[in-house]
């Protein structure tokens, strides 16, 4: 339904709990953030819908990847933080070698020079 | 973790609308910062986050357990449809509410009795050892199984190896008189080896149990049961190593044994020391057949090497005792066979019967649930072309039935609580070694049967509502689809299964009922009506010499006879219907010796006084009755039943011939005595059910001492009126004597009815539920056809159809499957009838009068839950039916 769901900023399958984690790196950020670093970082190729957004927090959290608490945003205003946890760190090294491989694979396929670099 | 936010996810939607509304913020205010106005900034933010209504729900599902949520929208869904038809839902719970909870009672007797191992130490491996006469066939109900001489017994522990251990018990009465004024008692009690409880594994709940020195002659010890402890003597531990006093005798209370010990029976009230009151003769005798054996076997050993070893020995006393009583091999039983013998076929049958209708309620409820599926058709049908799953209309559909039989369920538990206690109590022969009560396991069973019956009831429903036919009925308007003709036809032989059965179990209780009723008709050969009788047993301490015991006996008789009202008044050890008692071997003096091999001859002994005869209305046959002159002076005198002579003394003239009676061990007589035949009298039953049995009358006045004697008082009236002078004669002779059983006759006879009643009350119960059932699926059946053919019948009547052929269409339509069901019925019952032939007395299992009884009732009532349906049919007003639909 949303007018922004243009193939180019739709986000690749299984990806955005990565992502996510990746952004957590940076430090604890709430969703809104989250969501905006992600769009930032990729130049705005890519929208974060915020409706997979808190759902994959949740799962996420479910999974102890990352925890959170409230607290105070930068502007003041309440807002839901998230931590990354050792777990999550462990299973973001696992989720980019992952795509490495993915992405090496695919660029092979697709006769990209020497695959990924 | 999942249940934990399964548990969690009202709060954590919370916490998302937080999120969300900080989201909102957050973005409206960047908005606002790009120089937006606040209300398109919030817009913005709006159209940026998308629907957040779906983003509640994508997380409510992720943190929902599908199954769990669909099971509960299942039973919210049936709760809803069940209470839109408040009356079938009641209905559909209380027949299965009654058919599980009679099969759970049933089952809690089967389970307690049968399959719960008895409550002693490794009871696999315990065996009760009879005596075995090789005669009688194997595999048949009358395989003898005969109680044990005691020498016997003796022998077989002393020479064999094959059991740890054996024990030996044999039962008897006392008067237990009052310590301080109690009344006195007559209790029964039972004489076991010192090694018994060792060997059932059974530990005093106080004191000790028997020594082997205390096992011997004389001895006055004993242990009481919990019962004798807590009622007459007030659970007061300090009995032990006092004395109570048993015939007058003192006896020192050793031990008391655990409440839950009621082998072998609940009704024992004291045990002594199995030689304390047995004479030496008696142990030596091979030919005393008055005991019980229990035997332990090694863990090394089989049952069938341990048994050989014992039949060889008894094989040995056989053959060395040519002329005495004693059987050529042994038998062995498990302990817990034994103790439920009596009852396992009963207990089999009922619980077939209650099986039965078990799964006649099933398909009743079914069948209710066809006929709802065909009014949901149409809803069904949009459902799935909305694309509903099948299994998930299924499911809904199986969540009725489970909630139906759940319900049921419940209400069945509580009430089967109630009917094993009523049916405990009422099933005299039901062993109490184990107590019977409901258990977990027992639950377990009735759950399983629970869902088993949801299953049978719910899915041939559930599928056929959602078969390949479905679409069909958004494809026909009229109400004669094809779907719900293949309908019809389910329901037809869901009716047609339910009747067949209805019949068998109809057939069960037709013939326990005539057979019953055979039992309850049956001669026993001699007066019944205005009967009283009683019972007491004459300390052998006090009534020591045969003198005292006639000057008792004879002067009660003279002066109950002399009682206005009564009759005539009757004397001897036993009467007749009161049980076998006990018998002797015997042979005739005047003919030839038996060859080798052959078997003695045996009567049931009976001692009677001069008036016993008359006094019961036992004709004589030839000869006369015993005089007063047959008393203490030993006149060797005996009168015989015509079965004796009929059985032994073919072609004889039995009166002066002689009777050699070896074990009749009379006090001072010489071993050898023969008894002079001087009467004959007709035959007498012993217990109803049986055939007559050859019977020997000793003269009671010959002087017995010790044992019981039963009184029968002819009366004028009402027999139990004399209950309290005649009792009073007998206080006014002996205050201290106790008198116990006092009775009718008729009430003796009904007591050994009392099983016989049982199972065929309780098979008829179950059958005429059944019929209900089975009627009532017969009226919803038609009722649904007549509805959906009411344009039909409409246009028939149009065209000139007649009221009457109208009626008799619809019935014969109406009755087909209770035919079919009737001959069906018919088949089975004879395959049935052959597993419980050997419980009917004096009926065949294809007894005519019990069939065409059956078949006429189950038409009748077939007819009875058409015609109303029919009737209404052919009452249709053709303008309306046309109008419809």
């Amino acid at each position: 339904m949303r007018k922004s769901s243009q193939p180019q900023s739709a986000m690749l399958k299984g990806t955005l709990d990565m992502m996510i984690l990746r952004t957590l790196i940076g430090g604890d950020a709430h969703g809104h953030t989250i969501a905006k670093v992600i769009e930032h970082t990729s130049e705005d190729l890519l929208e974060v819908e915020q409706g997979s957004l808190y759902p994959a927090l949740h799962r996420l959290e479910d999974r102890r990847w990352v925890s959170s608490c409230w607290g105070v945003s930068e502007n003041n205003r309440k807002a839901k933080f998230y931590r990354l946890t050792a777990e999550g760190r462990k299973q973001l090294i696992r989720e980019t070698s992952r795509w490495r491989q993915m992405r090496r694979a695919i660029g092979l396929v697709m006769g990209e020079e020497g695959g990924a670099q | 973790m999942s249940w934990l936010r399964f548990l969690r996810r009202k709060r954590s939607d919370a916490e998302l609308q937080d999120e969300i509304e900080a989201f909102l913020t957050e973005e409206t205010a960047d908005n606002e910062a790009r120089g937006m106005s606040p209300d398109e900034a919030r817009r913005q933010a709006r159209t940026k986050l998308g629907n957040p209504q779906k983003v509640r729900e994508t997380l409510w599902a992720q943190n929902s357990l599908l199954p769990l949520t669909n099971l509960g929208h299942d039973v919210k869904y049936a709760l809803r449809t069940l209470s839109r038809t408040p009356g079938f839902s009641v209905i559909a719970v209380a027949v299965m509410a009654l058919c599980i909870g009679a099969a759970t009672s049933l089952f809690t007797i089967v389970r307690s009795v049968l399959l719960r191992p008895l409550p002693f130490r490794d009871p696999d491996r315990l065996v009760m050892m009879y005596e075995h006469h090789r005669g009688a066939g194997a595999n048949t109900p009358d395989f003898s199984y005969n109680p044990v001489a005691p020498a016997d017994f003796y022998d077989w522990r002393s020479k064999t190896h094959g059991f740890e251990d054996m024990a030996i018990m044999t039962y008897a009465g006392y008067n237990l008189t009052g310590e301080q004024e109690e009344l006195p008692e007559a209790v029964r009690a039972a004489a076991g080896s010192w090694n018994l409880f060792q060997l059932l594994g059974v530990q005093p709940a106080l004191g000790r149990a028997f020594t082997e020195s205390e096992d011997r002659l004389g001895n006055t010890v004993v242990m009481l049961t919990w019962s004798v402890f807590q009622r007459r003597f007030a659970g007061d531990a300090q009995i032990v190593g006092r004395q109570i006093h048993l015939d007058g005798r003192p006896f020192t209370v050793v031990g008391v044994l655990p409440s839950w010990f009621t082998y072998p029976d609940a009704g024992i009230q004291l045990w002594l020391p199995y030689k304390a009151d047995a004479t030496p003769e008696l142990l030596q005798h091979h030919d005393w057949h008055q005991s019980q054996v229990v035997a332990r076997l090694r863990p090394d050993v089989s049952l069938a090497s341990a048994q050989a070893q014992v039949g060889a020995v008894q094989y040995q006393l056989h053959l060395q005792y040519p002329h005495d009583s004693v059987n050529e091999d042994v038998a062995p039983r498990s302990l817990n066979e034994d103790l439920a013998g009596n009852v396992r076929k009963p207990l089999k049958l009922m619980l077939s019967a209650v099986g039965c209708m078990l799964l006649i309620g099933c398909l009743n409820v079914s069948n209710l649930l066809v006929a709802r599926g065909a009014a949901r058709q149409k809803e069904v049908a949009i459902r799935s072309a909305l694309g509903a799953q099948r299994a998930t209309l299924i499911r809904e559909q199986l969540a009725e039935s489970v909630l139906i039989c759940a319900a049921g369920g419940l209400g069945g538990i509580l009430l089967s609580v109630l009917a094993t206690q009523l049916l405990t109590r009422a099933w005299k022969d039901l062993p109490t070694a184990q107590s019977i009560h409901l258990d977990g396991a027992v639950i377990a069973f009735a759950c399983v049967l629970m869902f088993a019956a949801a299953l049978v009831a719910g899915l041939l429903p559930a599928l056929s509502t959602t078969g390949k036919t479905m679409m069909k009925a958004l494809q026909t308007s009229a109400r004669t689809g094809a779907s719900s003709v293949s309908r019809t036809v389910l329901r037809k032989s869901l009716l047609t299964v339910e009747i067949g059965i209805t019949v068998v179990l109809l057939v069960a209780a037709g013939l326990l009922l005539k057979s019953f009723l055979q039992l309850r008709s049956a001669d026993v050969g001699c007066v019944t009506e205005n009967m009283l009788t009683l019972k007491y047993s004459l300390p052998e301490k006090q009534y020591d010499t045969p003198e005292k015991v006639n000057a008792f006996n004879e002067a009660l008789l003279e002066r109950v006879r002399t009682i206005p009202g009564v009759r005539a008044a009757a004397l001897g050890n036993t009467l007749p219907a009161a049980g076998y008692w006990g018998d002797y071997v015997f042979t005739v003096k005047e003919h030839p010796p038996l060859k080798p091999g052959e078997d003695l001859p045996e009567a049931l002994m009976r001692w009677a006084d001069p008036g016993y005869f008359s006094a019961l209305g036992i004709p004589l046959v030839s000869g006369r009755f015993f005089t007063d002159d047959e008393r203490v002076a030993r006149s060797y005198k005996l009168i015989v039943s015509r079965q004796l002579v009929r059985q032994y003394m073919p072609g004889d003239d039995p009166i002066g011939k002689h009777l050699h009676v070896p074990a009749h061990a009379h006090p001072g007589a010489p071993g050898d005595v023969d008894y002079e035949i001087v009467g004959v009298v007709s035959d007498t039953l012993y217990q109803l059910g049986q055939k007559p049995k050859a019977t020997m009358y000793f003269p009671i006045l010959e002087g017995v001492t010790g044992g019981i004697q039963m009184l029968a008082v002819h009366t004028a009236s009402e027999p139990l009126q004399f209950s309290v002078p005649v009792q009073k004669q007998i206080a006014s002779l002996d205050p201290e004597l106790p008198v116990s059983d006092v009775r009718t006759m008729n009430e003796v006879i009904g007591e050994s009815l009392v099983n016989a009643s049982l199972s065929a009350t309780l098979v008829l119960a179950f059958a005429i539920l059944s019929l209900l059932l089975a009627s009532v699926g017969l009226y919803g059946v038609l009722s649904y056809l007549t509805t959906q053919r009411t344009s039909e019948i409409g246009i028939r009547m149009a065209l000139g159809a007649q009221r009457d052929q109208l009626l008799q269409l619809m019935l014969i339509d109406g009755l087909r499957p209770a035919l079919f069901g009737l001959g069906l019925g018919l088949v089975m019952s004879f395959a049935a009838t052959r597993i419980f032939q050997s419980m009917l007395f004096g009926t065949k299992p294809l007894d005519p009068v019990v069939l065409s009884g059956v078949i006429a009732t189950l038409l009748a009532v077939a007819v009875l839950a058409c015609l109303a349906p029919a009737w209404r049919a052919s009452r249709l007003d053709p303008m309306q039916a046309l109008r419809t639909e």
